[in-house]
């Protein structure tokens, strides 16, 4: 047991984690969420904080290629994990065919939400290259949309995939 | 480590209660042991006529296990939880373990015949689900226990059941839900298991629509009668998903469509199930 743990003291703990094909190596307080880690500490602040309550899903992230909530997950627990944030998403300087679906079926009003919901398609159509309606709506459930309606967003990711058919 | 750490550390396990509660400071340990880097506790396996579920199993991983198809309730319960986030991270041992009036899992596996294998430095036991859910995020974990592994019979042929919820959306706890598991042998009713969830402390066992269901013909009128006394069965809270008059209503329908269904799958008709949103 960490001596810390006997005095009651909190005792920062060292991981390594690979965020977007990078490796870092940080040391944070245990309490660290791992969306704090991601935007105070790597700065990328594309990953959103919308509820903090587990709800909205504007904050999720792929850990290990499953989307996870990151203010409901703390960062010591992404110990030796990849994680994949919106900053990801483009490779040398092209969008994602994702990013480029968004846009083009308009799947975005505000955009606070689209970082997070560009990550569960992307989960969805990683595993399911050609989904229903009804699993993209299923896909998508624990992403808030506040602006669109959702019917540009299942546009998008129909789009999305179609465009990444073959890829 | 617990024994250690003593009362004020508490067992991290997917953490989609456990973090939020923490937010709110309804929670507030002084120390959280993971316990997600122990290898080897996650998994679904089929042996004489059991399936055992690790503690540290996700529920997506049972949404998408093919041993979970021959009980298919449990199909439903894994693949309605919260959203594909919290699926991929919270646990059926964690489910269980923090007790929630409002959690699926407990629930559901009140309807079929559940053991639960706890862990501590005194060694292993086993205890049955009614006898490990004490009451509202109370079980008979000692303090230095955890759960190991979940233990599910696998009912008899002629066996179907159905779990239905009733949500304002996905991420939130439901408003009311209803579990079904029967047993048919021809057109009678040989058995059936009726449990409510969210409509009291603890998952509630409508023994009265149980007994209206067992040795009849289930015609729109026992079902109406089963219906009826599941609702009398349910004990909810006025709170703000809804009245506890209207949470009665809400889990009566509940019942009689789950009964429809589990019937249809006892006759091993596929049905698929989706949980009801407002």
């Amino acid at each position: 047991m960490p001596d810390g743990a006997k005095s009651g003291c909190v005792e920062n703990i060292s991981i390594q984690l690979k965020v977007n094909g990078k490796s870092y190596a940080r040391t944070v307080e245990p309490r660290k969420l791992l969306v704090e880690l991601l935007r105070e500490d790597l700065d990328l602040t594309g990953t959103h904080v919308g509820c903090d309550t587990t709800y909205c899903g504007a904050c999720t992230v792929l850990l290990d290629g499953a989307a996870v909530k990151s203010c409901t997950m703390f960062a010591v627990q992404a110990d030796g994990a990849e994680i994949l944030t919106v900053e990801g998403l483009e490779k040398d300087g092209e969008l994602h065919p994702i990013q480029k679906a968004f846009g083009d079926s308009y799947g975005l009003q505000c955009g606070y939400c689209t970082p997070g919901l560009m990550l569960s398609s992307l989960q969805l159509l990683s595993r399911n290259k050609q989904p229903s309606e009804k699993e993209m709506r299923r896909a998508i459930a624990g992403n808030t949309c506040r602006c669109t309606g959702y019917q540009n967003i299942l546009k998008a990711i129909q789009m999305a995939a179609q465009n990444m058919k073959g890829v | 480590m617990l024994a250690q750490l003593g009362d004020d550390s508490k067992l991290l396990a997917g953490g989609q209660s456990l973090i939020p509660l923490m937010k709110l400071r309804f929670a507030n340990p002084a120390h959280l042991v993971d316990l997600n880097f122990i290898s080897g506790a996650s998994y679904v396996k089929e042996d004489d006529g059991t399936l055992r579920f690790g503690a540290l199993t996700r529920h997506a991983e049972i949404e998408t296990s093919d041993a979970v198809e021959k009980i298919s309730i449990l199909h439903d319960c894994a693949a309605g939880i919260a959203d594909v986030q919290v699926r991929n991270r919270g646990t059926i041992g964690g489910s269980l373990a923090e007790a929630d009036p409002s959690g699926d899992w407990a629930t559901v596996l009140f309807t079929l015949s559940t053991e639960v294998r706890c862990l501590g430095t005194n060694g292993q036991r086993t205890v049955t689900l009614a006898d490990f859910i004490k009451d509202a995020y109370t079980t008979a974990l000692a303090h230095d226990e955890i759960v190991s592994e979940v233990a599910v019979k696998i009912p008899p042929p002629g066996s179907g059941g159905a779990y239905l919820a009733f949500k304002r959306s996905a991420p939130v706890y439901p408003t009311a839900s209803a579990a079904v598991q029967i047993t048919m042998d021809r057109n009678i009713c040989k058995d059936a298991a009726i449990a409510l969830g969210c409509v009291g402390l603890v998952p509630v066992k409508a023994k009265d629509a149980e007994s209206a269901l067992r040795g009849q013909m289930l015609t729109e009128k026992t079902i109406q009668t089963a219906a009826d006394a599941a609702s009398a069965a349910a004990d909810p809270q006025s709170d703000m998903r809804g009245s506890a008059d209207y949470k009665r209503v809400v889990v009566g329908a509940l019942v009689k469509r789950a009964i429809e269904i589990a019937v249809r799958r006892a006759r091993g008709e596929q049905v698929e199930v989706g949980h009801i949103y407002a």
